[in-house]
């Protein structure tokens, strides 16, 4: 029964919220994912700078229009260029961005089997 | 001498990143705008700066040959230092759209009063909005365009002598 209320409270404290900040929790979302383009590797998340509360702003708005996040990443896009967001668009361009991880996590699982195999083949000879 | 195709691949990767972060420290990371010009600026309204019921859209500036953009403020110290480059610009072909950003209207007012008006229209932009919607990060900061709205040159930073030629030329 102990056991039972401690998993409830967990759960209480956990979910509850996330669910009554839904939008507060995309804004977080999208500020983070947002360069500040006048401090030091910063995202407008973590800056009070003038440009970072203007854009803080701009987004509030956009969020409460309804606007979507790609909606937005694509409008910051449009005025700042590609640089205005940390996690790069998929294009031509950024194609080995979004591939080589996949890639070097296949190559990468290939050679420790590989190795795995020969190590065991020397073991049995 | 037997060379496995695992010793190759991770040959090939350590080159591959090699030459990736090799690159990487090549380039200069400094942010720039040069690549918006080109970029046509829309969707846009701003509204007087003395609440005289006057707006201009992109309507407006679509019948100037070339307008400039101008974001200023009265406590924006660089922006005295580009004011005689604007007043001279505002002798030539080309209108100038002054953006008053994050300031009072009574000290905007006292700063054209003292340093001369080279604006044909003065909006406002008191919570920084507009400047969003033009691509602003930091002022002074002035954007020049043609008559189909579109992006000829941005300068970051007051004007000075080099780019008062520059804008010259590119308007003639």
């Amino acid at each position: 029964m102990k056991i039972k209320k401690f998993l409830f409270i967990i759960y209480v404290l956990i979910i509850t919220p996330v669910n009554s900040s839904d939008s507060q929790t995309i804004l977080l979302e999208v500020y983070k994912n947002l360069r500040c383009l006048v401090c030091q590797g910063q995202s407008i998340a973590d800056s009070n700078s003038d440009f970072a509360v203007t854009v803080k702003l701009v987004v509030q708005d956009q969020i409460s229009a309804g606007k979507t996040k790609d909606e937005i990443y694509n409008f910051l896009i449009s005025k700042y260029g590609e640089w205005i967001v940390y996690q790069p668009t998929f294009s031509k361009n950024n194609l080995p961005l979004w591939i080589l991880p996949y890639l070097i996590f296949i190559v990468g699982g290939w050679i420790i089997f590989m190795i795995i195999r020969k190590s065991k083949h020397s073991k049995v000879n | 001498m037997k060379i496995s195709i695992s010793k190759i691949i991770i040959f090939s990767f350590l080159i591959f990143f090699l030459l990736v972060f090799w690159q990487g420290l090549k380039k200069d990371n400094s942010y720039d705008t040069k690549s918006l010009i080109g970029s046509r600026i829309s969707n846009f309204q701003l509204i007087d700066i003395n609440n005289n019921g006057k707006y201009i859209s992109e309507e407006n500036l679509k019948k100037n040959k070339f307008t400039i953009i101008n974001f200023f403020a009265s406590w924006c110290a660089p922006c005295r230092s580009e004011h005689k480059y604007l007043l001279s610009l505002s002798n030539k072909k080309i209108k100038l759209i002054g953006i008053n950003f994050k300031d009072k209207k009574i000290n905007a007012n006292n700063f054209l009063k003292e340093l001369g008006n080279p604006y044909k229209f003065v909006g406002k932009d008191t919570d920084g909005k507009i400047s969003i919607l033009f691509g602003i990060y930091g002022i002074p900061e002035s954007i020049l365009i043609d008559n189909n709205l579109t992006v000829i040159k941005k300068i970051i930073g007051p004007i000075d002598q080099i780019q008062y030629d520059e804008i010259l030329k590119l308007i003639q």
